[in-house]
C-alpha cells in the first residue's frame, strides 16, 4: 500500500527546480486517485489543477507541493461544503426538521437513521422516527430496535403498508407532539427503476402536505466501496427528489470513498456525515480536509 | 459517465481504419479507450493495466485478415481476452454431501441473506433438495427475523436461536438438525464483515473450520470500486472460497468489480443476483459479464456500422 509520504515524497522530489511536474509523478498520483475511486475525469481535472498550480510557481518547496495537492483536492468538494456544520443544531421553526433517507439496497441507509437519532437526541433534540421501508424483510422490526436503542420513538404501519402513508402518519403526530427532528426511512431501491423512483417522489409529495416544506432535507446514502455508480445514483436519486444533503457509509472499512468528490463537484451537493462502524455511535460530521488526507493514507 | 464511450472508440477506430497492420503508433489510441472504459466500469487500476498490456501484445503485428478491419481485430481480441479471464464456461455449485453445508461469507450489505434465500429457493424448486436456513447473523438488528421472513416466503425452515451469540455453536447446532430432520442441504448465512475486522474474521474462519462446508461462497455487490480486490483476497486469503455471488446486477452499474476479482482470486463466479425477490438468481454468463464490463454491445454494434 502507498503511504502519505511516499506519494507526496515522489512529488516533491521531480518537482523540484522544474516548471513542470514530470510523468512519473503524474502516473503516481493517478494511480492513488484512482484506486481511491475518484474517477477518470476527476482525477484528471485534479491533475491538471496541479500542473496549473506548478508551472506558476517553479520554486516549489516539499511541504508547499504537499499543502498544494490538499488544496486542490479539497477545492471540489469546497464549494458546496462552505462552512463547518453546526453539528445537530437545527433551524429555527415553528415546524419538525424532516429528514428523508433514500438509496439503494443496504448502503446503510437504516444505521444512519439510528445514529443519527442517537446524535440528535445527545443534542437535546426531540425525534421521531418513520418506518417507511415497508418492504424489505424485516425492515420495521430493523427500525424498531434502533429506536429502543437510542430511546426515540417510531411510527409504523407494517409491513406491506403504503410508505406515504406511513410518511404522512408520522409527520402528523411530530407536529401534535412537538418532534424537533423527524427522519424517514425508505426502502433501499436501485435509481434505474423508475416505478420505486416515482414512489419516493410521491412520498415527498405527502410529506408536504403536512407541513409544508417538507422534506426539509433529503439525505442520499452513499456506501463507501461503491465506485462510479454513485454517479448515476446521485444523478437519478436528485432527479426523483432534489437530494440535498450527502452521507458516505462503512469507511472504516478499506474504501476510500473517492467518488464522492466527483459526486459532490458534479451535483453541488454538501456531504454531511460518514459512518465509520456499525454501532450507534460511529457516525462523523464530514471533515473534508480528513478525508481528503485519508486518500493518501 | 457512460455516455461517452461510443464517442470516444468512433474516434480511435477512425484511427484504425483502413490501415494494413496493427501498430504501436495505431493502436495506442485505442488501448487509450479500452483502458478508460474498464476503469470507468471500476475494473481495478492495476488489473486494467495488465488488461490492456495483454491486448497489445497480441494486437502487435497481427495481420489484417482480409475479411476483417483493423478494428475488428482489436474488438474481437479485446472481446475474447475479456471473456476469457471471466472465466470461460460455467462452474456449477456442489450440493453432494449429506447434507451439502453452504456457507456465506461478504460485506455489510453485499446481500448474503437475501442470497441465502434465494438460493434454497432454486435448489429446493430446481433440484428438489429439502434446505435448511441459518440464522448464524447475531449483531445486525432483526437479521434473524429477515431471515425467518424470506423463509416464510419460500417454505424453507429457518434454524435460529436468539439466545445465543456463538455462530459457531449455532451452526453446529443447525447441522445437527438437518441431519435429524432429513435436511439434504443446510445454507448458513452470516453477518456482514469486513475484511480488516481482525475478530469477525477470525469468527468465520471458526465457523468454517466447524461445519467444513460443501461450499463456501463469497457475496460482492456488483457496484463495487476499486476496493473489489483488496476485499476479495482478504476473504479468500482467510477462507478460501470456492465461489462468487455478484448481487444488484439489475441496476445499471458495468461491474467491472468481477474481473478484478476473478484476476485476483481465480475463483469461479457463481450465481448472479438480478432483485429483491426471491426468484431473482441467475447462473452467471461469463460472456455477458464481458460485454457488460466494456460495453461491448456499443462496440460491437459500433464496429457493424464502420
Ligand atoms: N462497517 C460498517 N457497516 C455499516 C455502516 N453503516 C451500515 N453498516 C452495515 O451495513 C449493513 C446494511 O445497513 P442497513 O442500514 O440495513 O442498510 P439499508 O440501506 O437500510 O439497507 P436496505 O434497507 O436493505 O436497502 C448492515 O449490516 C449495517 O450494520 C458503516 O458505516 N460501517
Ligand atoms: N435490487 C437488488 N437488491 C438486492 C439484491 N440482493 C440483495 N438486495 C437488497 O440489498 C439489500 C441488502 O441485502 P441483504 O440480503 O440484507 O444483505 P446482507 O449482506 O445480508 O446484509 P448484512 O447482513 O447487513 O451484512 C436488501 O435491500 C436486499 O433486498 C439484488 O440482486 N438486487
Ligand atoms: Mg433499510
Ligand atoms: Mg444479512
Amino acid at each position: 500500500a502507498k503511504t502519505k509520504e511516499s506519494v507526496f515524497k515522489k512529488l516533491s522530489r521531480a518537482v523540484v527546480g522544474k516548471s513542470t511536474v514530470d510523468d512519473d509523478v503524474l502516473d503516481e498520483l493517478e494511480e492513488v486517485l484512482i484506486t481511491s475511486d475518484v474517477g477518470v475525469d476527476t482525477t484528471l481535472k485534479i491533475i491538471e489543477r496541479i500542473e496549473e498550480r506548478v508551472a506558476q510557481d517553479k520554486f516549489l518547496g516539499t511541504s508547499e507541493l504537499n499543502r498544494i495537492l490538499k488544496e486542490e483536492i479539497a477545492a471540489l468538494l469546497e464549494e458546496n461544503n462552505k462552512g463547518d456544520y453546526d453539528a445537530y443544531q437545527l433551524p429555527k421553526s415553528e415546524y419538525p426538521y424532516v429528514i428523508m433517507v433514500v438509496g439503494v439496497n443496504g448502503v446503510g441507509k437504516t444505521t444512519t437513521i439510528g445514529k443519527l437519532a442517537h446524535q440528535f437526541k445527545n443534542a437535546g433534540k426531540k425525534v421521531m422516527l418513520g418506518a417507511a421501508d415497508t418492504f424489505r424483510a424485516a425492515a420495521v422490526d430493523q427500525l424498531i430496535i434502533w429506536s429502543e436503542r437510542v430511546g426515540v420513538p417510531v411510527v409504523n404501519q407494517g409491513m406491506g403498508a403504503d410508505p406515504a402513508s406511513v410518511a404522512f402518519e408520522t409527520l402528523t403526530k411530530a407536529k401534535e407532539e412537538g418532534s424537533d427532528v423527524v427522519i424517514i426511512d425508505t426502502a433501499g431501491r436501485l435509481h434505474n427503476k423508475i416505478n420505486l423512483m416515482n414512489e419516493l417522489s410521491k412520498i415527498k409529495r405527502v410529506m408536504d402536505r403536512v407541513i409544508p416544506g417538507a422534506p426539509n432535507e433529503i439525505l442520499l446514502i452513499l456506501d463507501g466501496s461503491t465506485g462510479q455508480n454513485a454517479f448515476e445514483q446521485a444523478k437519478q436519486f436528485t432527479k426523483a427528489t432534489e437530494v440535498n444533503a450527502l452521507a458516505i457509509t462503512k469507511l472504516d472499512g478499506t474504501a476510500k470513498g473517492g467518488v464522492v468528490i466527483g459526486v459532490s463537484d458534479q451535483f453541488k451537493v454538501p456531504v454531511k456525515y460518514i459512518g465509520i462502524g456499525e454501532g450507534m455511535e460511529d457516525l462523523q460530521v464530514f471533515n473534508r480536509n480528513e478525508f481528503v488526507a485519508s486518500l493518501f493514507d | 459517465m457512460f455516455e461517452n464511450l461510443n464517442e470516444r472508440l468512433e474516434r480511435s477506430f477512425q484511427i484504425l481504419k483502413g490501415q494494413g497492420k496493427i501498430t504501436e503508433i495505431n493502436v495506442a489510441e485505442t488501448l487509450k479507450d479500452v483502458r478508460r472504459a474498464l476503469l470507468d466500469a471500476d475494473v481495478n487500476f492495476k488489473i486494467a493495466k495488465s488488461f490492456t498490456n495483454t491486448v497489445k501484445e497480441k494486437a502487435l503485428g497481427q495481420d489484417v485478415l482480409t475479411a476483417l478491419k483493423p478494428n475488428q481485430v482489436m474488438v474481437k481480441i479485446v472481446h475474447d481476452e475479456l471473456a476469457e479471464l471471466m472465466g470461460g464456461t460455467h462452474v456449477d455449485i456442489n450440493t453432494q454431501g449429506k447434507p451439502a453445508v453452504i456457507l456465506i461469507a461478504g460485506l455489510q450489505g453485499s446481500g448474503k441473506t437475501t442470497f441465502s434465500g434465494k438460493l434454497a429457493n432454486l435448489l429446493k424448486t430446481k433440484r428438489s433438495m429439502n434446505p435448511l436456513l441459518v440464522a448464524c447473523d447475531v449483531y445486525r438488528p432483526a437479521a434473524i427475523d429477515q431471515l425467518h421472513v424470506l423463509g416464510e416466503q419460500i417454505g424453507v425452515p429457518v434454524y435460529s436461536d436468539k439466545e445465543n451469540k456463538n455462530p459457531v455453536k449455532i451452526a453446529k447446532a443447525a447441522i445437527k438438525e438437518a441431519k435429524a430432520n432429513g435436511n439434504d442441504l443446510v445454507i448458513v448465512d452470516t453477518a456482514g464483515r469486513l475484511a480488516i475486522d481482525e475478530e469477525m474474521m477470525n469468527e468465520i474462519e471458526a465457523v468454517k473450520k466447524s461445519i467444513d462446508p460443501t461450499e463456501t461462497l463469497f457475496v460482492v455487490d456488483s457496484m463495487t470500486g476499486q476496493d473489489a480486490v483488496n476485499t476479495a483476497k482478504e476473504f479468500n486469503d482467510r477462507l478460501n472460497f470456492d465461489g462468487v455471488v455478484l448481487t444488484k446486477l439489475d441496476g445499471d452499474t458495468r461491474g467491472g468489480a468481477a474481473l478484478s476479482i476473478r484476476s485476483v482470486v481465480n475463483k469461479p463466479i457463481k450465481f448472479v443476483g438480478t432483485g429483491e425477490k426471491m426468484e431473482a438468481l441467475d447462473v452467471f454468463h461469463p460472456e455477458r459479464m464481458a460485454d457488460r464490463i466494456l460495453g461491448m454491445g456499443d462496440i460491437v454494434s459500433l464496429v457493424e456500422r464502420a
